[in-house]
């Protein structure tokens, strides 16, 4: 247990270091602030392309709302800065809280169903959250949009440096979060439901609960992720967070593998860079998208990863460490 | 007076809109009874089905007899396309996990969404829909304007076809012994995998002739005009109980009225948002709908 830990905390070192390096660069213009720019918006679509992950790929209910979710931890977070001066923390904060309400009310008369009407529901959702974000003039701007949202720091030239520093932190504390919820014994009952919920069931198993479960924590993370595109980007439209934009995160999951956090993590930072580098194909983009979904679900339906990850310690141990440990290290690096 | 005469004029808004829904529904029960999928390209059908009769329409002009034409062609064009996104997107995963499936059946949608967009013949801007003009018949305060007779009857009609197809005819006892049971259908020798194609068609047809009587009614066509009313006439399939045909017109009904109502008495801008309410409030009282039998599962 204790080692776990320690395996944890390196990890988190690591992390840090290196995102502080990549801050740095940017900061003193190794990396120009286009490319930076294309980095954290990444980043903002792995955080919420996980928790996609955590609902679909984990636990096996696929829905198709999250740039919803997305909306309202942004607008959330938006009001809480500029009407109520919260602190960027506490506002990122309450936006994910928010955004997890919304989760549980979706989520309680969906949910205790068998099929697939999370899909359909969460869809509506997204659909219905624009409309009304549109009809809430006074808080949301309406259709015009809502300007003006401060950024991480007032200091320019500081803020494409912080702005990624904000967003690599975040992703990388979702990351060790769901990797540590995934080896827990309720990320083991999340996973009993996607592989068969009435074998689970009889096994003990709440499986409302752990879907219930499993679903707010979805919403709280894409809420969070919602939270830093706000103050990121600095304008906020609900026409940014259509249907497509859902899909979106749909296609980073699927094509980094449902249910591997490492397969989201390198899909979501590709895809977004494929997405800039394909601009001069014009429309013809929009395309290109669900032709990867249709023929990833009829080629290879496990995605880059399936359900592995890449374990960076299990590998440092492989490489370094003698062979006695190897079984050892085996089970603790690899995810089944 | 005032508010009875309201009331009227929107039940016959109702009435009209309701059996495009039906009509629309109908595609989504047949196809969830015989494969257990939520076909989310529907709603595109529907759209393709209007720019078939767009493109009919614009090129002969407006009379009955091209009219009929513009259904004919838009209904074959759509059953054919209905059967090849079965044959290549949903037969090789007939077997894989549902949620499979379910994403390559968003795929589909979306190709099809932006695929029309980014063909030149359609692209991303609103056309006008070419349409009879406008005639109406003033019965008491309350007016009923030619289109909506037309929407009205048509939809009766196929409605009434479909209900003789599948109930009396030995094509339609196959599909019924499909939904019922797929390997006893087969072991029957019953070619179910032509029995699929063939709900697949049917609903796609449907869907076609849903979308010429949409664009006549509300005259526009746009690659993303079928979003919606696809998913409203989900939302009426689940109402009625997914996988009964009656429950589906019944449904689809219950959601044109519902509604043209809140456009009339509450506000136009929530008539969106009523559909996902009706849903929500389904799935918590009665998730089998008003028709549908509760199945028990089996392991």
């Amino acid at each position: 247990m204790k080692k776990n830990i320690a395996n944890g905390l390196t990890l988190a070192a690591i992390a840090v270091v290196f995102t502080g390096i990549l801050a740095a660069l940017v900061y003193i213009g190794v990396i120009d602030e286009y490319t930076a720019q294309i980095l954290t918006l990444a980043g903002i679509n792995v955080i919420v392309a996980l928790s996609l992950n955590l609902i679909s790929g984990f636990t096996g209910q696929l829905a198709l709302g999250h740039a919803g979710f997305m909306a309202v931890g942004a607008y959330t977070t938006a009001v809480c800065i500029m009407k109520f001066n919260f602190p960027m923390l506490l506002a990122i904060l309450t936006s994910g809280l928010v955004t997890a309400v919304f989760g549980l009310i979706i989520g309680f008369p969906t949910l205790r169903l068998r099929g697939d009407y999370l899909a359909i529901v969460t869809l509506g959702f997204g659909e219905i959250i624009r409309v009304i974000m549109i009809n809430l003039e006074q808080i949301t701007g309406g259709a015009a949009g809502l300007k003006g949202i401060p950024s991480f720091t007032e200091d320019i030239l500081l803020a494409p440096a912080l702005s990624m520093l904000w967003v690599f932190s975040v992703m990388i504390i979702t990351i060790i979060l769901m990797s540590n919820l995934i080896k827990s014994s309720y990320g083991r009952a999340v996973l009993s439901v996607r592989e068969d919920e009435i074998a689970a069931n009889s096994m003990g198993i709440n499986v409302f609960y752990y879907k219930m479960y499993a679903f707010t924590i979805s919403a709280f993370i894409a809420g969070v992720g919602g939270g830093l595109y706000a103050p990121f980007f600095g304008y906020l439209n609900p026409t940014m967070f259509n249907f497509l934009k859902s899909v979106d995160f749909l296609v980073i999951v699927v094509l980094g593998g449902m249910g591997s956090i490492t397969g989201t993590v390198i899909a979501g930072f590709v895809l977004t860079y494929l997405q800039e580098f394909l601009r001069f194909l014009r429309d013809y983009r929009l395309v290109i998208y669900p032709l990867l979904l249709i023929f990833i679900m009829l080629f290879r339906p496990s995605g880059l990863m399936g359900n592995r990850e890449i374990s960076i310690l299990a590998l440092w141990q492989r490489l370094f460490k003698s062979d006695r440990t190897q079984s050892k290290v085996d089970k603790a690096g690899e995810r089944q | 007076m005032g508010f009875l005469h309201e009331f009227l004029q929107q039940m016959v808004n109702g009435l009209s809109l309701g059996s495009i829904y039906a009509l629309l529904a109908l595609g989504y029960t047949m196809v969830y009874g015989i494969v257990k999928l939520i076909n989310f390209a529907h709603g595109d059908i529907l759209m393709l089905g209007a720019f078939g009769g767009f493109f009919v329409l614009a090129a002969y002009g407006v009379t009955p007899l091209t009219f009929v034409l513009a259904l004919l062609v838009g209904m074959i064009v759509c059953a054919v396309v209905g059967i090849v996104i079965e044959k290549t997107c949903y037969k090789p995963l007939r077997n894989a996990p549902r949620i499979n499936a379910l994403i390559t059946a968003i795929g589909v949608s979306i190709f099809i969404e932006n695929g029309a967009r980014v063909v030149k013949v359609i692209g991303p801007n609103p056309k006008e829909f070419p349409t009879f003009k406008t005639v109406n018949f003033p019965i008491g305060d309350v007016n009923i304007s030619q289109i909506q007779i037309i929407v009205f009857v048509v939809s009766i009609a196929l409605m009434f076809l479909l209900t003789y197809i599948v109930n009396h005819t030995k094509l339609g006892k196959a599909m019924r012994a499909v939904s019922f049971d797929r390997p006893a259908a087969y072991l029957m020798g019953i070619n179910v995998d032509w029995i699929i194609s063939f709900t697949f068609a049917l609903g796609s047809a449907l869907a076609a002739a849903a979308g010429i009587l949409f664009a006549s009614a509300y005259p526009q066509v746009e690659p993303y005009m079928g979003i919606i009313p696809g998913l409203k006439a989900f939302v009426a399939a689940v109402l009625g109980g997914i996988g009964s045909i009656p429950g589906a017109m019944l449904g689809g009904f219950i959601m044109g009225i519902a509604e043209t109502l809140t456009k009339g008495f509450i506000s136009s801008q929530l008539a969106d948002a009523i559909a996902f309410g009706i849903l929500i409030l389904i799935l918590v009282v009665k998730p089998s709908g008003i028709l549908g039998k509760n199945v028990s599962e089996k392991v």
